[in-house]
């Protein structure tokens, strides 16, 4: 990565959820324009982020729920 | 502040309230409502199921026990959330494993990672990306995580908390989680880059300077 990216490094994570300062953002996306590596890294870093938003959550696994109402004394309720 | 769907002020302010009053129900919703994220938290701060199971039970009996304490300055879930996160923590304590994890995504001198792996993989579809041996190796990104890092990224991206219940639940403040974050999602997106250069098939490889738009 060249200087010039890194120092628009820090402000990616509020550049891919949109919580950026509009100047900061049409300066970092004038900069994406001539910068393949900083499109790779938006682009890969907002895919991180997806992925692991729709796929990182686990189940509690059924029967660990059951051990919980158990070892709770409560009624389980239907799934 | 953003609150979680579904639970609105006044009717957290009612179920504390049957909670103190010792009502089953309000146990019972109590319990079916914050599990997921108690389990999730207790999963990736512990690495195995049979922990976060534990954790689980014993965040809920702590709770049962305090509850008619709880005086509402924090939601119930944040409340939740941080007794699971605290008994988690006891347990990797306990355990003695280093705080940090020494191969931690490279960082400098101030903390900061610089993306090094520039393949472009952003557009492989999810179909590919979840294949079982992907799904194990995001499992072991987020485990790679120095713990510090790793606790926000579960609560923020995975559990969609706000910045501010993060902040919280962990004793953070907000600024700090807003870096902390930022810093894992770099580390698991340099983690991530680094099996696509290796592993998957059809990925374009950026050069310095070269063409964007990886074919898939």
């Amino acid at each position: 990565m060249a200087v010039e990216c890194k120092e628009y490094l820090d402000w990616l994570s509020d550049y891919v959820e949109g919580e950026l300062d509009p100047e900061l953002c049409a300066e970092i996306e004038r900069h994406m324009a001539e910068c393949g590596d900083c499109r790779i890294v938006v682009d890969t870093l907002r895919k991180t982020i997806t992925l692991y938003r729709n796929y990182g959550h686990e189940e509690v696994p059924a029967d660990a729920r059951e051990r919980l109402y158990a070892v709770l004394k409560l009624p389980r309720p239907a799934a | 502040m953003e609150q979680k769907p579904g639970a609105s002020q006044a009717e957290e302010a009612a179920l504390v309230q049957a909670l103190k009053a010792g009502d089953e129900a309000a146990y019972v919703k109590m319990v079916e409502r914050y599990s997921p994220t108690i389990y999730n938290l207790a999963l990736r701060m512990t690495g195995n199921r049979e922990e976060a199971e534990e954790v689980l039970q014993e965040t809920f009996l702590s709770a049962f026990r305090a509850v008619g304490r709880f005086e509402g300055r924090s939601q119930l879930g944040t409340w939740l959330y941080r007794i699971a996160y605290n008994a988690a923590m006891m347990r990797l304590r306990r355990r003695q494993l280093p705080v940090t994890s020494i191969d931690a995504a490279e960082p400098n001198e101030d903390g900061e990672i610089i993306p090094r792996q520039l393949v472009d993989w952003g557009a492989l579809p999810d179909e590919i990306l979840l294949s079982g041996e992907l799904r194990r190796m995001l499992d072991a990104a987020v485990a790679s995580l120095p713990e510090g890092l790793r606790s926000v990224f579960v609560l923020r991206d995975i559990e969609g908390l706000s910045t501010a219940e993060t902040a919280q639940v962990l004793g953070l403040s907000e600024a700090n989680v807003k870096v902390r974050l930022h810093r894992a999602r770099l580390a698991l997106r340099e983690r991530l880059s680094s099996y696509f250069a290796t592993a998957a098939p059809g990925v374009t490889v950026g050069m310095p300077g070269g063409s964007y738009g990886g074919r898939m």
